[in-house]
């Protein structure tokens, strides 16, 4: 008996997943914790040329060269600021470092499998393959983003596709 | 100690002796030959065998014996080279390669080569110098591999007997070393002290090979070995060893093959030392890291680096009150932060020379096999590339070598004909050039067909249109499964290779130029980015954005003057430097630089050079020359047109290094310019130029 409450138990737990929230504009959005590699300030972000405006550049990351996205742009969000609160969340994708700009973090949550309902067919700037679906929180509806899909994707630009 | 701990060092050990011996074969004038070179091609095949002997590994040690004969008989001049002889010993060089990957990899060699390629050197034997290399023991017509290898030292006398003295040696020591004399032979007595043990074996091994065996263990002056029946003593030191061995030989019985030996000691004993010496320079030349650790360094090197100018500009931040030790202490710094870091970034980077030296083999073989006479030019084997990169170029290249040898060297016959010298010219070359490793494949062979490579397309399916530009055309030879080739030969034409070349070289990110010119002869030109390396970096401004030149592609810069401004075709402008017109390329155009300067003559216009077109790039301010750091785009991100790499500044901020030719095709794109690309064939001229250079 107890053997199998272990199991229930360790089945259970492997299925929580902790997210780490963060804020564009008046939204929540969350993203598996095990993605991020560090959060950081926005600063010392060098232009590339005739890149997409939500690509806002490269930056050093101790001698790391790391593209940073600005998801507010991405998402077509009014109100782009850069300040003080700004943040870079830099995410490990697929063996890349991606540094994406987000408004603010809020803090990491557990969320179990049934507070994860799958995301509705929508979305033309987002499109609802980029999302695991969206987390339910008492009154807070967390959109939880596919970090990995979303940054490799061809519309993203980050990476060179096989090139002919 | 187990003896198979030894394997990888003979292994590594043997495959640089054979690579040695390639050289110097390749090297050997046929009339001439160099004695030095023979005696190094002997020693090589000479200390294989006593390897081989050691371990067991009897094919090769079998082969290497017969070759080393061989060679023996070339340096004391009995036995005439010839082409084909040389011919000969290179392959048999390439078994015993073969043979050496076989027992690498815990395998049987070969037999069947193996015993044709024996075959084939007795027959050279036979008929060149009219003897047999086994001695007349035994009649070799074939010679199988028999259980006991027919050495000389062996003979028809059975096992000879010879004492042992070891000198000094431990009780562990003597133990270990009487029991690997067991496995060559019969020990039949042994005792005595630490300074003075005798051991008397009865073993058909040579004198040579015991040394060889003990001094994995010993030194070789700890050891003598005498032999039993004529008492004659030799010693064993390094320098006398071989003319002892020699001394010795004569007694045993019926050797036919080697009586000139003894009578040469003198000669021998030079060689000897030689070798000595050349072994005891050879343990301490090299150690072997993996490539990981090695990359660990150069990253951890390069943040040192950034760290220390990031000090430095702190530093020179500070208010007059900077104590004068603090900033003797940077500049220390600086200094020992830059040699480190160049002494860490050479450990990678190895010569050309090591690609193009196994060329001559290649056009050699390649030449003969198609009838063709070709001389074989190499430039630039000092260029240092990444080892990862000369690796990775060695295949691309061949296969680009022998394309050139088939398809573009013309046989002597029709070159003759065509009023060119009988022997065709193939120069490899290689240079730094722009930030980029510019490698070539030059020949003055027939050049490309334009309009059969056309038709072949057609043929293929392929969309083409006889508008293309010839460098349209020429790109189509990368298309899978082309070839023009009238007949198939076993050296290329079967269309495959082509396309997988193009893709080798842009895997590693680089990208492949044709130059034809027909009747003259093409220019295959790989173009490699720089992947790993610093940089001589010219810092220019832009607005308030700061980019990097590579120095190499910088040639001078100057302000431009309204009158040698000349504006063409719309919105293109052109500079007049020396009377040369350059297309200007403005930075802040190509790049969408905001708050730029846009009047002409503010600017600075550097003269620069990419892919042998000159530019003259329009930039806003020239900051300074700095060392960099180049790292990459792509590892995180991906290409950027105009931008060949990014490096870390001072102040821990990126700054883009660009690529002129990019920037230059960016600037043509951002025009609209519908113009066609002009082709190579117009650039020839300029492009020569700067190959003299």
């Amino acid at each position: 008996m107890n053997q199998t409450n272990d199991a229930a138990l360790a089945a259970a737990e492997a299925y929580n997943r902790e997210f780490l929230v963060f804020s564009l504009g008046d939204e929540e959005y969350a993203v598996d914790i095990l993605k991020v590699q560090e959060i950081r300030g926005y600063e010392n972000v060098t232009r590339i040329a005739n890149a997409p405006d939500f690509i806002k550049g490269v930056t050093n990351l101790r001698g790391v060269i790391v593209p940073i996205v600005d998801l507010r742009i991405k998402f077509h969000l009014d109100k782009v600021e850069y300040g003080g609160q700004t943040v870079v969340i830099v995410v490990n994708v697929e063996d890349r470092v991606v540094g994406i700009v987000v408004d603010g973090v809020s803090d990491v949550m557990t969320l179990s499998p049934d507070q994860i309902k799958p995301a509705p067919e929508f979305g033309v700037t987002l499109s609802s393959d980029f999302l695991s679906g969206l987390g339910s929180l008492e009154d807070r509806m967390l959109v939880i983003v596919d970090i990995d899909k979303l940054l490799t994707s061809d519309e993203m630009e980050l990476v060179d596709r096989v090139a002919e | 100690m187990d003896i198979t701990d030894f394997y990888d060092t003979f292994f590594e050990e043997a495959e640089e002796l054979l690579a040695d011996m390639e050289r110097y074969l390749l090297e050997l004038d046929v009339d001439e030959p160099d004695t030095e070179h023979l005696n190094a091609i002997f020693r090589a095949a000479h200390s294989i065998k006593g390897g081989a002997g050691t371990f067991g590994f009897d094919v090769l040690q079998k082969t290497t014996h017969l070759f080393e004969n061989l060679l023996d008989h070339t340096r004391k001049g009995e036995l005439k080279l010839r082409r084909d002889i040389v011919d000969t010993f290179l392959e048999t060089k390439d078994m015993l390669s073969d043979q050496l990957d076989a027992y690498r990899n815990g395998d049987e060699p070969d037999q069947e080569a193996f015993e044709r390629i024996c075959k084939t050197l007795q027959q050279i034997a036979l008929e060149e110098i009219g003897r047999d290399l086994d001695g007349g023991a035994a009649p070799v017509p074939a010679p199988e591999p028999e259980p006991e290898p027919a050495t000389p030292s062996e003979g028809a006398g059975g096992a000879g007997r010879r004492i042992v003295t070891l000198l000094n040696v431990g009780e562990k020591d003597r133990q270990l070393l009487v029991e690997e004399l067991g496995q060559l032979g019969e020990v039949v007595t042994h005792g005595g002290d630490e300074a003075c043990y005798e051991i008397t074996l009865a073993s058909t091994i040579d004198s040579d090979d015991i040394e060889a065996v003990m001094c994995f263990i010993v030194d070789a002056d700890q050891v003598k070995i005498r032999d039993a029946e004529n008492g004659q003593a030799s010693e064993v030191a390094p320098a006398k060893s071989e003319p002892a061995a020699k001394a010795a030989e004569p007694a045993k019985p019926v050797e036919p093959a080697r009586p000139s030996a003894a009578a040469k000691p003198a000669g021998d004993a030079k060689t000897a030392k030689v070798k000595a010496k050349a072994k005891g320079g050879g343990e301490s030349t090299s150690i072997r890291v993996s490539v990981d650790k090695v990359d660990q360094i150069i990253n951890l090197v390069g943040e040192l680096i950034i760290t220390q100018s990031m000090l430095d500009q702190t530093v020179s931040e500070l208010e007059g009150a900077a104590d004068s030790a603090l900033l003797n202490g940077m500049s220390l710094l600086q200094r020992n932060a830059r040699d480190l870091q160049e002494s860490v970034m050479s450990i990678r980077m190895i010569p050309m020379d090591f690609v193009f030296s196994r060329f001559p083999r290649v056009v050699r073989e390649t030449a003969a096999k198609l009838g063709k006479e070709i001389e074989l030019t190499t430039e630039g084997e000092s260029t240092e590339l990444d080892k990862s990169l000369t690796e990775r170029i060695i295949d691309p290249l061949t296969h680009l070598v022998r394309n050139s040898l088939d398809h573009g060297i013309e046989p002597p016959e029709v070159r003759e004909a065509a009023g060119k010298p009988r022997t065709g010219k193939l120069v490899l070359s290689a240079k730094h050039q722009g930030g980029n490793i510019i490698i070539e494949v030059i020949d003055d062979g027939a050049g490309l067909d334009r309009d059969r490579l056309l038709a072949k397309a057609r043929e293929n399916g392929l969309p083409v249109a006889d508008t293309m530009s010839d460098d349209e055309v020429w790109q189509l030879i990368f298309a899978p499964g082309f070839s023009t080739a009238k007949a198939v030969t076993d050296v290329s034409g079967r269309g495959v290779g082509m396309d997988v070349v193009k893709r080798n070289i842009q895997g590693m990110g680089g990208h492949v130029q044709i130059m034809s010119t027909p009747g003259a002869g093409t220019t295959i030109r790989i173009v490699l980015p720089l992947t790993l390396a610093i940089l001589d970096g010219m810092s220019i401004k832009v607005g308030n954005e700061m980019f990097i030149l590579p120095l190499s592609a910088v040639l001078e810069s100057l302000q431009p003057a309204k009158e040698d401004l000349y504006a063409m075709a719309g919105d293109d402008v052109v500079l007049k430097v020396r009377d040369e017109y350059l297309p200007v390329v403005a930075v802040h155009e190509a790049l969408d630089v905001p708050n730029a300067k846009t009047e002409l003559t503010e600017t600075i216009a550097v003269i620069v050079q990419g892919e042998g077109r000159r530019y003259a790039l329009l930039v806003d301010d020239l900051v300074g020359q700095q060392q960099v750091v180049v790292k990459n785009l792509e590892t995180n991100y991906r290409k950027v047109p105009g931008v060949s790499a990014a490096t870390i500044l001072g102040d821990g901020s990126v700054a883009l290094i660009l690529d002129i030719t990019g920037l230059h095709r960016l600037s043509r794109a951002k025009k609209e310019d519908r113009r066609p690309e002009r082709g190579w064939q117009t650039l020839e001229a300029d492009t020569d130029k700067v190959l003299e250079i």
